[in-house]
């Protein structure tokens, strides 16, 4: 079953994210599958994320499936050009693969192999175009193929962009070529979100907001200096900052801490609560911290 | 205009090794404008070589390097020159080094890396600005190549990767390429040109060398 169903539905829909590991042991992996699959709709499956190599995105998926959760396949145009691009689809459906995030990637420059060649022979645009295709029985050269794929077919988009025109623009054309959802880049600031979202609720696609799990103040800090399109605000900060001393304050006594975690849930809980009537659905990221998403669910009032 | 850079010295002489007599070969053309292979580098470098026990047999600053008759033409002229030498060093770019190569049986060494091709924005300040892609579409774009100017070379329009301050994650001495381009054609009133799908360009493959025969062309 894909994602499908759930987006035709009135249903206030949760996807979740893993990332595979750099090695061979996907023993986390399989515990947060686990824990995530009975409590969301889909769970992302990053690949190759931030360019650093690790185990694929299209075997974890086929993990995910024996393990009775539903897949969503991330997949990026950075690393293979289109005969690849379209095999690998057509191989993921046959391992039982039925969502597909089609995305263009982080630069190789940014990731741990620095020096390697980016290949971008096709955009996130041309690329969901070209996976309509083989839904519809056709490669990108117009071959017939010889039993098709029914792909549920997402794309990305930042909110916080700037202008947003330009991203609202570029979401529209994803849309056009076959996204059938949207799952945006971490959000915090409800009363953007909000704007952002009187502009693309014409697009008609449902949107589900990106929720990445703050771990510090010195973690929003990070990501407000170098990740694009992403503002947590101060209040945010402050909020983590404070559950940081006391988990210091707490340590220096030998008590357990645990403030900032507890802080971290209750941030995301509320931000869901304040998206819920702005959009169909969030993205959890929990960046590894997947065994509190049951905590941040039950915030959430979900 | 092909912008490239000097080699090390220390690469140059490792190429060089058992080689003693030098023949230098400049351009007149891009390699004495982005300052790698013009008289004053030339003169340099034979100074340098001479330095290191070399000697030098003779210079030519070629006119230009890229041009086979020419610089066949100019070998000729040279000819005691080069004969005298053991090897020869091209300090033009790697087309400029190539054609040295077709155009004598001497041993040819390059004596720089070839970056882009690029427009020269003020004197030793060197842009790039095209990627040679064979399928133009600046007239889509505003004139701002998103091949060339975007990290990604994207061209349905941003990644999710523009700063606030409007520059490009992967460098952030550069700007967005697609903000340049957004906000020209907004200026423009043709933010519309933006709207349609651009299908991905099939002439950027090419099955190895590329060629151009053009009738009544000068030679």
């Amino acid at each position: 079953m894909s994602l499908r169903p759930v987006l035709q539905s009135d249903k206030f829909i949760v996807t979740g994210e893993v990332g595979p590991p750099k090695g061979v042991d996907l023993t986390h992996v399989v515990e947060e599958v686990k824990l995530l699959a009975p409590l969301v709709d889909g769970i992302n499956v990053t690949d190759i994320q931030a360019a650093a190599m690790r185990v694929g995105s299209m075997v974890t998926c086929h993990l995910i499936k024996d393990l009775g959760g539903e897949p969503i396949l991330q997949m990026v145009t950075r690393d293979r050009n289109r005969l690849a691009l379209q095999s690998d689809l057509l191989s993921a459906w046959v391992l039982g693969v039925e969502n597909v995030l089609c995305l263009t990637g982080d630069h190789p420059t940014l990731g741990d192999h620095k020096g390697a060649k980016p290949v971008y022979d096709l955009d996130s645009v041309q690329l969901l175009k070209v996976a309509k295709g083989l839904n519809e029985g056709h490669d990108m050269m117009g071959a017939e193929l010889e039993g098709k794929p029914d792909f549920c077919l997402g794309a990305v988009v930042t909110p916080g962009g700037n202008p947003v025109e330009m991203q609202l623009m570029k979401m529209e054309k994803k849309i056009e070529a076959g996204a059938e959802f949207i799952q945006s880049q971490a959000v915090y600031d409800i009363a953007a979100f909000a704007s952002f979202m009187e502009q693309a609720g014409r697009a008609g696609v449902p949107v589900l907001a990106g929720i990445v799990l703050l771990k510090s103040a010195g973690m929003a800090r990070y990501m407000n200096k170098n990740v694009a399109g992403v503002t947590v605000p101060d209040d945010l900060i402050a909020e983590m900052a404070a559950a940081g001393e006391k988990d210091k304050a707490a340590k220096a006594e030998g008590k357990k801490g645990g403030h900032q975690v507890n802080a971290s849930i209750e941030i995301a809980g509320r931000l869901i609560r304040e998206l819920k009537p702005l959009c169909r659905g969030v993205h959890i990221m929990p960046l590894g911290w997947g065994h509190h998403v049951p905590a941040v669910l039950k915030a959430a009032g979900l | 205009m092909t912008i490239s850079e000097p080699k090390s010295l220390e690469e140059i002489l490792g190429f060089l090794e058992g080689q003693r007599n030098i023949f230098l070969v400049g351009c007149t053309e891009c390699a004495t404008v982005v300052q790698v292979g013009g008289e004053e580098q030339v003169k340099a470098m034979a100074e340098q070589l001479e330095e290191h026990g070399k000697t030098i047999t003779g210079t030519l600053i070629a006119d230009p390097g890229c041009h086979l008759l020419n610089l066949k033409r100019q070998f000729r002229e040279h000819r005691a020159e080069i004969e005298a030498a053991d090897a020869m060093l091209i300090m033009s770019c790697g087309t400029g080094a190539q054609t040295a190569a077709i155009a004598t049986e001497k041993p040819v060494h390059t004596g720089t890396n070839t970056l882009f091709l690029g427009c020269v924005e003020r004197f030793g300040q060197f842009r790039e600005l095209c990627s040679a892609c064979g399928a133009c579409t600046l007239e889509e774009t505003g004139y701002i190549c998103s091949v060339t100017r975007c990290a990604k070379g994207l061209q349905n329009g941003p990644c999710g990767g523009t700063t606030a301050d409007g520059k490009c994650e992967v460098n952030p001495e550069t700007d967005c390429a697609w903000l340049l381009i957004y906000n020209k054609l907004k200026d423009q009133g043709k933010l519309d040109r933006l709207k349609p799908y651009t299908a991905p360009k099939e002439a950027q493959v090419h099955p190895g060398q590329r060629t151009l025969s053009r009738e009544g062309g000068e030679a």
